[in-house]
C-alpha cells in the first residue's frame, strides 16, 4: 500500500523546508529509519528518515524546492505499484528559453555586439545571458497573489503551499476549486529556472572587450533566506558589517616599482596592484564575488571591479571587467582611461554599472582608514587607506615598514563574517606576497 | 388655576436658570407669557381627555397633571423623567394623565391629534382631544389636511392655535396671507373662536364651549388664542426680530398679572395668599430641581430598549 | 389549501384580521366604495361597514398621521397607500411619529399600525410611480419592513403584521397581485416576521431575492440547474429585522452569493446584506458578493427601456456564473 512521504517538522519553529538533497533515487529501496533526504530548515540542515519500507516510487519535490509542513514530497510503496491515484497528473513544465542563443554561436561572430536582454529593459543594458522564462502565475501589478477567503482557509487546513498553486480566477485569483484540485493530489509546481551556462574562458580577440561577467544563480538556502529576512528588518536595506586589516606594503611597492621599470609605459599605481590582487582574491573566494538577489545569491564568474573615481560631479565607479584575467599594466591603462573619461563625463552607462565588487581608495588624501558604503547589489566593497611608514614588530624587532589599512564592508545577507575575513586574509596574503599571484590554485 | 399659572411661571423661570447652568441640554422652549392658554384650556377638560401639543409644552404638561419633578427630571435627561430620559424637553409623555407629547416637527401633532380623536369616536368613549400648536404651524399642509378630515368625519378634536405672533423669528404678517387664523376654519366649515389668550377665564370658557360641541356632537373647533411669549423662541434666541418696547407693552397684559388683579378685585385672593403660594411653589420648584439633579441617568442598556414593542431578533 | 391569487390572499388576511379584532380598521384612498385601486380590499366595505373601512381624501400626510394618532389611542389601523410612491408625502408621520413614538415616550405609546400597498415597478407607469422604497424605510429603527413574494407568504405575513404591535411597512408588488399559489385556509395561519424562507435548496450558489425578484431567481436557478449549477434561493421576507442567520448559513454552504433586487443598487437592501455577509461570512466567500439590481436611473416610460432597467433571469444567471468562475 503506497504512502505519501510528507515534509516533516524538523524544528519547533519550522513552517516550511527546502529539499536540499535527495539521498535516494527513484527506484531505490528504502527501509524504515533510513535517511531519505536532507532538508534545510530555518535553523539548520537536517536529515529526514523514511517511515516506511518499500521502494521510493516518486519524488514530488525536487532538490532546491521548498514545501510547507505536511505537504507530500515523495511516494514510497511496493515496486511497480500503481500510484496514479495518489499522484494525479503531474506536469513538469521546464520550458525552453524562447530566444536564447548559445553563447558559443555568438562567440564565433566576427564582431560580437552586446545583445540587449530580451525581457529586461534596464537602462544600463549590460548584455546578459538569455534567461529561459520561468512559468509565472499571473498576478496584479503589485505582485500580490490573489486568493479567495475560503480557498485560503482550505489551503491552510490542507497544508498546501499557495505558491505552488495556479489561480484560475480573475487576475490569477486562487479559488476554491483550485485548492480542491490540489488537495486531491493534482499539484502543479512552478519549476525553478535551470542554471545558466557559463561563458567558457578563452583568449580575447584583438580589439575585443570583455563583456560583463557571466554568472549563475543558486537558490538561496533556507538559512540564507532566514538570515536575510531577519537582518533586513534590523539594519535597513543592506546590512553592513566591517572588517579591517593592516597590510605590509613593502613587497607590493617593490612589485610596482619592478613592473614600472620593466615597462616604463605601464606606469602602474599601487591602486592597480590592489585591483589585481583583489580580483585574484575574489576568484579564490567566490562567495564574496556575489550579490544578494532576494530569492537567489548570484555568484559571478569573473571579477568586474568598480574603481571609485572622484569627479567634480561626484563619485563614480567605472568598471574594470574581468580584472582577474587582465595584467596589471592592462588594468592600469584601463583605469586611467576610464577615469579620464569619467571626469569628462563621457562614460557610457554600461561602463559604470554592473560591477561585482568595488574598491575605493582615499589614501591619496591621507586617510588612514575609512568604511565605505556598498554599492548595491554588490556583496562587498574595499576601502583603501593611505600607505605610510609605521613601526611594526617583525621577527621580534621593531622595524619601520610601509603599512596600509584596508576596511572591507560586507553585505551580511551574502557574506558572513568568516567568509569576509577569509577573503581579506587572502587579499592581505597576496598583497604581502605578490608571488602568490603567479601560483595556480 | 391661578396657582397653576404661577407654578408654571416659576417652573419655567427655573428652567431658564438650569439651562444656563448647562443642566438642561438641547432646545428649551419656555411658556412664559402663554400660561393662560394652557391652563385655561386644560381646566375645561376631563382627566381622561387627551392633550397633544408641540415642543413648547412644559406648561401644558404640568397643567395636564405631570408632576414638576418628572418634567424637570426629563429635562435633565434622567431615568426618572416622564419619558425615561429618552425624550427631553420636546417629548414629554405621560399615558396616565393622557398627555400624548411633545412633538418637535412643527404641525406634526395636528394629524396625530385628529387620529386620537378618531379613535375616541371609534371606540365611543366620549373623550375629546385638545391639540395645541403655534400660529406658524397653520401654514403646514398637515394643518389643512387634518382640519379637513376632522370636519369631514366629525371628529371630537379641539384645535387650539396659540398665536404668539412670531414663528421663531418670523412675524405672522411675514408668513401668512390671511392673518386671522380663526377665519381659516371656514375653509373647512369648522366652528371657530377667537379668544384673548391672556385671559385665563376667557380661555376656559371658550374651551368649555368647544368641549361641549365635541363631546355632544362630535364636532371639531378651531380656537385662536391671541397671546405673547415674553422670552425668546427658545433659550438660544437672540431676539432681534422684536423690540424691547413691544415686549414690555405686552407684559402690561401679563396673564398672571391680569388674573391676580381680577381675583383680588373679587376678593378671592389676598396678597398674603399669594405670598404663601409663592413660597409653596418656590419649594415645589426647588424640589423638582433637586429631584432632577439627584436622579440617576438612564442605564446604558436603556439605549436599546423600547425601539420595538415586539423585538423579534436578539442580535 | 386553496390556489388563489396574491390579491385574494391579502384580501383574506385583511378580512380575517378585521373580523378577529374590533380595534382593527382600514383606511386609504379608494379602499371602500371603489373596492380598492388594485381590488385588494374588495368586499370589505360591505362586510365591515364604513366605520371600519374608510375612504380618505387624497391627504397622505394627514391620514398617515391620523393613523398614528389612532394607534396611540389604542386602535390598530391599516393604512393603505395606493402605491408606496405616495407614501413619500407621509414620511414625516411614518418616520418622525410612528417609528419613534415608543422610544421617545420611554415605552408608553406603542404604534401597532400597518402601512401597506404596492411598491416597486409596474407596467410603464414611469419614474414617479415605479419606486422601490424598502431601503428607505428599513433604515429607521422602530419600523419593520416586510415584502412577501407568494400568496401564502402574503397572507401569513400580513396577518402577523397586523397583529404586531409595531409600525410595519408592508410592501406588496403590483405585478404580483395576479400571481397564483397555494394558501392555507386556516384562520390562524400566520407566518412570523423576521424569518427568511429557503425557496429552493441548493449547494453551489446562494441567491438572495425578494418580492418581484423571487420568481426571477427561481427561474434562473432552474436554468442553472440544467447546466450543473445548483442554486439555493433565499427570500428574506422580512427586510427589517433581517434574518441574516439563514442567509449566512447558506453562504457558508455554497461560498458564493448573488443578491437580486429590483431597487437601485446604491444604499439598497442588497448593499446592507452584502455588508453583513462580508462581516459575518468573510472566510467562507470564494468570490465577492454580487448584486443584480435595478439600474441606477429613474424608471423610463418606454417599454424596452423599462425592461432594460429591471433585472431579469438572464442577468441573474450571468451573475451566478461570475461568482462561480464559469465564464
Amino acid at each position: 500500500m503506497a504512502t505519501q512521504v510528507v515534509m516533516p517538522k524538523l524544528s519547533p519553529t519550522m513552517e516550511e523546508g527546502q529539499l536540499s538533497r535527495w539521498l535516494k533515487k527513484e527506484g531505490d529501496k528504502v527501509s524504515m529509519g533510513e535517511p531519505l533526504a536532507e532538508i534545510d530548515t530555518d535553523k539548520a540542515t537536517m536529515e529526514m528518515q523514511s517511515l516506511a519500507n518499500g521502494v521510493l516510487l516518486k519524488i514530488l519535490v525536487n532538490e532546491g524546492d521548498s514545501a510547507p509542513l505536511g505537504d507530500p514530497i515523495a511516494i514510497v510503496g511496493a515496486e511497480g505499484e500503481d500510484i496514479s491515484e495518489l499522484l494525479g497528473a503531474k506536469k513538469s513544465a521546464k520550458e525552453e528559453a524562447p530566444a536564447a542563443k548559445p553563447k558559443t554561436e555568438e562567440a564565433e561572430e566576427k564582431e560580437p555586439e552586446p545583445k540587449k536582454a530580451e525581457a529586461t529593459s534596464k537602462p544600463s543594458g549590460p548584455p546578459k545571458e538569455e534567461e529561459p522564462k520561468p512559468v509565472t502565475t499571473p498576478s496584479r501589478d503589485d505582485g500580490r497573489q490573489l486568493i479567495s477567503p475560503i480557498a485560503a482557509r482550505m489551503a491552510a487546513e490542507a497544508g498546501i503551499n499557495l505558491k505552488s498553486l495556479q489561480g484560475s480566477g480573475p487576475g490569477g485569483r486562487i479559488v476554491k476549486r483550485d485548492v480542491e484540485e490540489a488537495v486531491s493530489g493534482k499539484v502543479e509546481r512552478i519549476p525553478t529556472a535551470p542554471r545558466l551556462r557559463a561563458v567558457p574562458a578563452r583568449p580575447l580577440e584583438k580589439g575585443e572587450v570583455y563583456p560583463p561577467s557571466a554568472y549563475r544563480d543558486e537558490p538561496a538556502s533556507e538559512m540564507r533566506r532566514t538570515i536575510a529576512k531577519r537582518l533586513v528588518t534590523s539594519l535597513g536595506p543592506v546590512p553592513h558589517f566591517f572588517l579591517t586589516t593592516e597590510i605590509d606594503m613593502e613587497r607590493a611597492a617593490d612589485l610596482r616599482g619592478a613592473i614600472n621599470e620593466l615597462y616604463p609605459d605601464a606606469k602602474i599605481s599601487i591602486n592597480d596592484v590592489i585591483i589585481k590582487v583583489a580580483a585574484a582574491a575574489l576568484i579564490q573566494h567566490p562567495q564574496v564575488n556575489a550579490s544578494f538577489q532576494d530569492k537567489n545569491i548570484r555568484y559571478y564568474e569573473h571579477a568586474d571591479i568598480g574603481v571609485a573615481v572622484a569627479t567634480e560631479n561626484g563619485l563614480i565607479t567605472p568598471v574594470v571587467r574581468s580584472a582577474d584575467l587582465k595584467s596589471m599594466p592592462e588594468i592600469g591603462a584601463e583605469v586611467r582611461e576610464l577615469a579620464e573619461r569619467a571626469r569628462a563625463r563621457k562614460l557610457k552607462p554600461e561602463e559604470y554599472m554592473g560591477a561585482t565588487f568595488s574598491i575605493s581608495n582615499l589614501g591619496m588624501f591621507g586617510i588612514d582608514e575609512f568604511t565605505a558604503v556598498i554599492n548595491p547589489p554588490e556583496g562587498a566593497i574595499l576601502a583603501i587607506g593611505s600607505a605610510a611608514p609605521k613601526p611594526v614588530v617583525h621577527d621580534g624587532q621593531i622595524v619601520i615598514r610601509q603599512t596600509m589599512r584596508v576596511t572591507m564592508s560586507c553585505d551580511h545577507r551574502v557574506v558572513d563574517g568568516a567568509i569576509g575575513a577569509k577573503f581579506l586574509q587572502t587579499f592581505k596574503q597576496i598583497m604581502e606576497n605578490p608571488l602568490y599571484l603567479f601560483l595556480s590554485q | 388655576m391661578f396657582r397653576q399659572m404661577l407654578l408654571i411661571r416659576r417652573f419655567e423661570e427655573k428652567c431658564a436658570e438650569s439651562y444656563s447652568l448647562g443642566k438642561i441640554g438641547g432646545f428649551c422652549h419656555l411658556y412664559i407669557g402663554q400660561e393662560a392658554v394652557g391652563v385655561g384650556a386644560i381646566s375645561a377638560l376631563r382627566p381622561d381627555d387627551y392633550v397633544i401639543t408641540s415642543y413648547r409644552e412644559h406648561g401644558q404638561a404640568i397643567a395636564k397633571g405631570i408632576s414638576p419633578d418628572a418634567v424637570m427630571a426629563e429635562l435633565y435627561g434622567k431615568a426618572t423623567g416622564c419619558s425615561r430620559g429618552k425624550g427631553g424637553s420636546m417629548h414629554l409623555f405621560d399615558a396616565e394623565v393622557n398627555f400624548l407629547g411633545g412633538h418637535a416637527i412643527v404641525g406634526g401633532q395636528i394629524p396625530l391629534s385628529t387620529g386620537v380623536a378618531f379613535a375616541s369616536k371609534y371606540k365611543e368613549t366620549g373623550q375629546v382631544t385638545v391639540c395645541f400648536f403655534g400660529e406658524a404651524a397653520v401654514n403646514q399642509g398637515a394643518f389643512h389636511e387634518s382640519l379637513n378630515m376632522a370636519q369631514l368625519w366629525k371628529l371630537p378634536c379641539i384645535y387650539i392655535c396659540e398665536n404668539n405672533k412670531y414663528g421663531m423669528g418670523t412675524s405672522l404678517e411675514r408668513a401668512m396671507s390671511l392673518h386671522n387664523i380663526s377665519e381659516k376654519a371656514c375653509a373647512y366649515e369648522l366652528a371657530s373662536e377667537l379668544v384673548d389668550g391672556m385671559d385665563v377665564l376667557a380661555m376656559r370658557h371658550a374651551t368649555q364651549r368647544a368641549v361641549k360641541l365635541a363631546r355632544e356632537q362630535s364636532a371639531p373647533t378651531l380656537i385662536e388664542a391671541r397671546t405673547y411669549r415674553f422670552m425668546g423662541h427658545s433659550m438660544s434666541d437672540p431676539g432681534k426680530y422684536r423690540t424691547r418696547a413691544e415686549i414690555e407693552k405686552y407684559q402690561e397684559r401679563d396673564p398672571i398679572k391680569l388674573f391676580t388683579a381680577t381675583l383680588i378685585e373679587n376678593d378671592i385672593l389676598t396678597d398674603k395668599a399669594i405670598e404663601e403660594f409663592e413660597a409653596e411653589i418656590k419649594e415645589e420648584v426647588e424640589h423638582a430641581a433637586r429631584f432632577a439633579e439627584e436622579s440617576p441617568e438612564p442605564e446604558p442598556e436603556e439605549l436599546y430598549t423600547n425601539v420595538y414593542a415586539n423585538p423579534l431578533t436578539k442580535d | 389549501m386553496a390556489e388563489i391569487t396574491m390579491r385574494d390572499a391579502l384580501n383574506q388576511a385583511l378580512r380575517e384580521e378585521l373580523a378577529r379584532d374590533e380595534a382593527v380598521f382600514l383606511m386609504g384612498e379608494e379602499v371602500a366604495e371603489y373596492q380598492g385601486a388594485y381590488k385588494v380590499t374588495r368586499g370589505l366595505l360591505d362586510e365591515f361597514g364604513p366605520k371600519r373601512i374608510i375612504d380618505t381624501p387624497i391627504t397622505e400626510l394627514g391620514f398617515a398621521g391620523l393613523g398614528v394618532g389612532a394607534a396611540m389611542a389604542g386602535l390598530r389601523p391599516i393604512v393603505e397607500f395606493m402605491t408606496f410612491n405616495f407614501s413619500i408625502l407621509a414620511t414625516d408621520q411614518i418616520i418622525n411619529s410612528a417609528a419613534k413614538m415608543l422610544y421617545m415616550s420611554g415605552g408608553q405609546f406603542k404604534i401597532p399600525i400597518v402601512f401597506r400597498g404596492p411598491g416597486g415597478s409596474a407596467y410603464q407607469v414611469s419614474s414617479q410611480h415605479s419606486q422601490a422604497l424598502e431601503s428607505w424605510y428599513a433604515y429607521f429603527p422602530g419600523l419593520k419592513v416586510v415584502m412577501p413574494s407568494t400568496p401564502a407568504d402574503a397572507k401569513g405575513l400580513l396577518k402577523s403584521a397586523i397583529r404586531d404591535d409595531d409600525p410595519v411597512i408592508f410592501i406588496e408588488q403590483e405585478r404580483m397581485y395576479g400571481m397564483k399559489g397555494e394558501v392555507p385556509e386556516d384562520e390562524d395561519f400566520t407566518i412570523p416576521l423576521g424569518v427568511a424562507d429557503v425557496k429552493r435548496e441548493g449547494t453551489d450558489a446562494t441567491i438572495v431575492a425578494r418580492s418581484l425578484m423571487v420568481p426571477v431567481a427561481l427561474k434562473a436557478a432552474e436554468v442553472l440547474e440544467k447546466n450543473g449549477v445548483s442554486c439555493e434561493v433565499i427570500d428574506p421576507r422580512t427586510i427589517r429585522p433581517l434574518d441574516i442567520k439563514t442567509i449566512i448559513a447558506s453562504v457558508k454552504k455554497t461560498n458564493r452569493v448573488v443578491i437580486a433586487e429590483e431597487s437601485h443598487p446604491f444604499c439598497g437592501v442588497g448593499a446592507e446584506i452584502s455588508a453583513q455577509i462580508a462581516e459575518r461570512a468573510f472566510d467562507y466567500l470564494d468570490a465577492p458578493v454580487k448584486r443584480v439590481s435595478g439600474e441606477d436611473v429613474p424608471m423610463p416610460y418606454a417599454k424596452n427601456l423599462e425592461q432594460l432597467a429591471l433585472p431579469d433571469f438572464e442577468k441573474v444567471i450571468q451573475a451566478v456564473r461570475e461568482v462561480s468562475y464559469l465564464e
